[in-house]
């Protein structure tokens, strides 16, 4: 059984309680680094940064509801070549959790003096309208909160968080807990392993039961749900077949930055921006020839097929692939459509465990009957 | 020689050098006949196969696509079949969801002893993709 410990919230509000218990990561010399979000001094966005200094603490809000990028990439960025030296803890919300998690079996990432944090997480907007929110409202995060605890649907979150079913994050050390909570008086910390466990000890916070956490989250799982198999519904209808396929595809411009903003893309140079892609001029004509036209750039579909192929078991549906994309193009729905069927096929959740293996690294003697005779 | 007119669809097969390869040789040295239709690459390994090699083939144009590797157990290099399964299975799975016709795409497990199953098969892929038609992508400039 995780123990859970009560994080007060006072006058200065949740954000305010969370920056708090940040900064006693510190003062009980439990951390040496965090990366953590923190508004830009010019407003607008709140970006991941490493810390070093607890004083920057102050501009840390990890409940903006905003994820510029996906945070795992960071993450991966820093431990990649060699894990970290000092012990450095990591905010990230549940898709960015589970990222790094299939970071980890990718061996993307090293988690060797790394303390995980997860946050409960209420969705997110896109960047352009968290940047109009935040110059209409004073305090992005307090209000995003108020509207949630309104219980309004709110219709500025991402499609992709609209239909997220992991809104608490998986295998966090740590869990900053808003769900089920009465946000007005406290929040949640609660552990997820021993070194959380031992944490929360340490920090000497007084114990909660976290009683209404479970209805809580099953509530909102099972709304999110629904939203989900309505989107499913709806993307079957609009994608499927080849001349629905290539009209989503339409206004795509090869530019491939569904790839670049993706967490788990990720190859140092991917096949599409390699020599293999640099045709000679007689071959762009000879397919031009057989045609009668080519579309130019060439491989559009090719190019989405195939980062279906090799990415969307682990597609943990972040959705910054449709953020990224400069037209509008629903890459994370066609992803997560396909993924819910590829994922369910192996029994596979993307960043539930460290244990089970990656599908497409294993297999079994006695399965797939229909493939192969 | 087929008749002029009939749809003669082009298949490409990438085949295993230890295994479907060899029946290929085999069904060659045995004088068993196959189709003219099937364009077999021999690859090292139906492990080795990435699914951007079945779809390249398939998007610029070919009716049909067979894979052709060592039965499960006998692989060469141990594993590379099985996790070609999982792979073919994956890449199955999302042309089916897409709406695209996975059916083109064929797996098989035929050994180096195999010559007749490997005529066979390269026969019933063949009747099997004439009966589909052309593949729709073979003429799409806009793919």
């Amino acid at each position: 059984m995780s123990s859970s410990a009560i994080l007060p919230v006072g006058d200065g509000g949740i954000l305010e309680a969370v920056r708090v218990f940040l900064g006693s990561l510190w003062q009980k010399k439990l951390i040496d680094v965090l990366l953590v979000p923190l508004e830009l001094p010019s407003g607008g966005n709140v970006v991941p940064a490493i810390v070093s200094d607890p004083s920057k603490l102050k501009m840390a809000n990890p409940l903006a509801p905003i994820m510029p990028l996906n945070s795992a990439r960071q993450v991966s960025a820093i431990t990649r070549a060699s894990p970290s030296a000092e012990r450095l803890g990591v905010v990230l919300r549940p898709c960015e959790m589970r990222a790094l998690i299939e970071l980890v079996k990718l061996k993307q990432v090293s988690l060797e003096n790394l303390l995980l944090i997860g946050i409960d997480c209420l969705g997110t907007y896109s960047a352009g309208d968290y940047g109009r929110f935040a110059q209409e409202v004073k305090s992005p995060a307090s209000d995003f909160l108020r509207k949630f605890q309104e219980g309004k649907e709110d219709p500025l979150l991402r499609k992709a968080c609209q239909i997220c079913e992991y809104p608490v994050p998986m295998n966090a050390d740590l869990v900053i807990g808003l769900l089920g909570t009465d946000l007005n008086n406290s929040i949640l910390l609660k552990a997820g392993t021993v070194a959380g466990e031992r944490i929360i000890g340490e920090l000497g916070l007084k114990k909660s039961d976290a009683e209404n956490r479970e209805a809580a989250i099953t509530k909102m799982v099972s709304e999110k749900a629904e939203r989900r198999e309505r989107l499913f519904a709806q993307v079957r209808k609009d994608v499927r077949g080849l001349e629905k396929l290539m009209a989503t595809l339409a206004t795509c411009v090869n530019c491939h930055n569904c790839k670049t903003a993706c967490p788990l893309c990720y190859c140092q140079e991917c096949f599409f921006d390699s020599s293999v892609f640099q045709f000679e001029a007689e071959k762009y004509l000879g397919w031009a020839q057989r045609r009668g036209a080519l579309r130019m750039p060439t491989d559009t579909l090719l190019f989405h097929l195939t980062r279906l192929n090799h990415m969307v078991i682990s597609c943990v549906g972040c959705g910054l692939c449709t953020e990224a994309c400069p037209n509008n193009i629903p890459v994370a729905d066609i992803f997560r459509l396909v993924g819910d069927k590829v994922q369910k096929d192996f029994e596979y959740v993307p960043g539930k465990s460290l244990e089970e293996e990656l599908p497409l690294t294993t297999f079994r003697e006695e399965e797939l009957p229909n493939i192969g005779t | 020689m087929a008749e002029v007119g009939q749809f003669e669809p082009v298949i490409v097969g990438f085949f295993c050098n230890w295994c479907t390869a060899a029946a290929a040789d085999l069904a060659g040295t045995s004088r068993m006949q196959y189709p003219p239709n099937i364009r077999p690459i021999r690859v090292m390994c139906s492990g080795s196969v990435d699914p951007v090699y079945v779809l390249r083939a398939l998007l610029g144009g070919a009716d049909g696509v067979i894979i052709g590797g060592c039965p499960p157990g006998d692989c060469h290099y141990v594993s590379g079949n099985y996790k070609a399964r999982r792979r073919m299975a994956i890449l199955k799975t999302i042309l089916a969801t897409v709406g695209l016709e996975e059916e083109r795409v064929w797996v098989r497990w035929i050994s180096a002893a195999e010559g007749a199953r490997f005529s066979r098969t390269m026969n019933e892929l063949t009747q099997a993709i004439k009966k589909l038609g052309p593949n729709p992508m073979k003429k799409d400039w806009s793919i």
